[in-house]
């Protein structure tokens, strides 16, 4: 558990026309997957680095959990944050147990600790520790040399995982499954996760919070659906591609909008010809529910009972604007 | 009939049995010249990585100054070795010592090239990730670095010894002992049984030493990976 603040971080490179974080301030609170959109040469990247003190900052300050980073040792600060980074960075030299184990060594856990922990870890990250402790990184795909990143960063369990365009150089449907399983992972860790990422649908699946960057400085910070249904800028508005009425249903689930409205009618017809979807499908899978069966409407589950029934016009009124 | 070949008793068979006999009748003499040969060698080899490692590192993360000390190194290599034994005559004098600093000169080049390249060659996510995990500066140097520049190392090593052992056989030149004493009297004497026996030697250890070091180069796991 551990929450995060920024209060008028700035960071200028020497000789830049502009500093490259410029000023910003955002509370991140515990257990929130963070994720920093934005265009390269934005300072995601950089203000990433700040966290873990790998940039050093030129102007405000950082707490995590209402501490000021500049105070503590960096490298014990290090330790307990995950970091993996788009090229993965894997040491070649060691073997996949090798690498996942760097951190709890360089914390003198006894073996017989880590040893359970490298399986325990690679288990999670869908790797059969059987087949893969032994390997070295070179025997691994792009996708298995990333989960083994993940594991490695999650080793000596973190409370905050920073994660640098971690998906960046695997193909899509990996990427999927590498997103799935970082949310799943988040979920089960309570781990805050800030997320850099320059691709708009990987940003909008997987933020709580998200921010929004461009030339230093914050655009607008809220939850998916808020910056799609209320971008604050023709910026964010283009970035997001905001106009795209689908991609605005996509952010929205059946159980966010029908808390917002009424409970539904009682239904004429047998239920059992009624679709019934979980409140955490979102607006658009819904649709396509509707589209594909030509029921009018869709039932609303929550926790396994009906909590509203949502039909067409309801959701036509959730994406006009 | 007109076609046979008439063998003389100094054919090949002939000279072979010659630089046999030559190495059995010499076997004490040509044995504490092959020691002074690899003592010279080794010795050299050893003072050359014991200078050129550290100057290695400490330029490898100093981008002017590496270009620099590899621009002087690969000049070095250009000087040949008999050259550089003339030159070191007046100033070290007859004997081990200028043999010594001769060859370890020889061996510095590739050594020092190869050590630079190692740690330079390092793949920086490997070095980032390394200082994001909370490894100190020594610990990256140490469990990072160092091994990773490992392999290619030991193939400067490989070119060192090989040119080392090879040109020991200068040091006889300037007293320095070794199996060129063997060969340069054979050439004086015109005994060309004794110049093969002193040859012979010189290759076979230039071979084994290399052999030794490609089999230490084999037997590092990561050798041939390079990253993703």
């Amino acid at each position: 558990m551990a929450s995060i603040r920024f209060a008028g971080v700035r960071v200028a490179y020497p000789g830049a026309a502009r500093p490259a974080v410029d000023g910003v301030t955002l509370a991140i609170p515990s257990a929130c997957l963070a994720v920093l959109l934005g265009p390269s040469g934005c300072g995601k990247t950089t203000l990433l680095r700040t966290i873990n003190r790998l940039q050093p900052i030129d102007g405000g300050r950082i707490e995590i959990d209402g501490r000021d980073t500049a105070g503590l040792d960096p490298i014990a600060l290090r330790r307990r944050i995950g970091y993996v980074i788009q090229a993965v960075g894997l040491f070649p030299h060691l073997t996949v147990a090798q690498n996942v184990a760097v951190v709890p060594n360089l914390l003198g856990w006894d073996s017989q600790r880590v040893s359970e922990r490298v399986d325990t870890l690679l288990a999670q990250v869908s790797l059969d520790p059987q087949s893969f402790r032994d390997r070295y990184p070179s025997q691994l795909s792009g996708g298995q040399q990333q989960r083994v990143g993940i594991a490695r960063a999650l080793a000596a369990e973190p409370s905050i995982l920073l994660m640098d365009e971690p998906f960046g150089s695997v193909d899509a449907i990996v990427r999927a499954s590498l997103q799935k399983e970082t949310l799943a992972l988040q979920r089960r860790t309570g781990a805050t996760i800030l997320f850099v990422t320059h691709d708009v649908e990987e940003a909008l699946s997987l933020a709580d919070m998200l921010v929004v960057m461009r030339d230093g400085h914050f655009e607008q910070t809220g939850t998916p659906a808020e910056i799609l249904t209320h971008p604050a800028t023709p910026f964010v508005a283009e970035l997001v591609d905001a106009d795209d009425a689908l991609r605005r249903l996509s952010v929205i689930t059946l159980g966010e909008l029908t808390a917002s409205a009424a409970r539904g009618t009682p239904l004429p017809e047998e239920p059992g010809t009624i679709p019934a979807l979980d409140a955490g499908v979102s607006l658009r899978a819904a649709l396509a529910v509707m589209l594909e069966t030509g029921a009018p409407r869709v039932r609303v589950m929550h926790d396994g009972r009906e909590a509203a029934v949502l039909d067409l016009d309801t959701l036509r009124n959730a994406v006009r604007r | 009939m007109r076609w046979r070949v008439r063998r003389t008793p100094t054919a090949n068979g002939g000279l072979l049995q010659q630089a046999l006999s030559y190495a059995l009748l010499h076997r004490a003499e040509l044995l504490a010249q092959t020691r002074t040969h690899v003592e010279l060698a080794f010795g050299a080899l050893a003072l050359a990585i014991v200078l050129a490692y550290p100057l290695g590192v400490w330029i490898s993360g100093r981008r002017r100054i590496s270009a620099a000390a590899l621009g002087t190194a690969s000049a070095l290599r250009v000087v040949p070795s008999l050259g550089i034994l003339a030159l070191l005559l007046p100033v070290l004098g007859v004997g081990t010592p200028p043999s010594l600093v001769a060859l370890v000169i020889l061996a510095l080049p590739p050594i020092l090239v190869n050590v630079d390249a190692g740690y330079r060659g390092v793949e920086p996510a490997a070095l980032d990730a390394a200082a994001a995990m909370g490894m100190t500066r020594w610990q990256l140097f140490l469990y990072v670095q160092t091994p990773l520049a490992l392999p290619v190392f030991l193939t400067g090593v490989r070119g060192a010894v090989v040119e080392v052992v090879a040109s020991a056989t200068l040091a006889a030149f300037i007293g320095g002992g070794g199996l060129g004493e063997t060969i340069i009297t054979g050439m004086q004497v015109d005994n060309q049984a004794q110049l093969l026996v002193g040859g012979l030697l010189v290759a076979l250890l230039a071979l084994s030493a290399e052999l030794l070091i490609v089999l230490i180069e084999r037997s590092i796991p990561w050798r041939r990976m390079r990253h993703s």
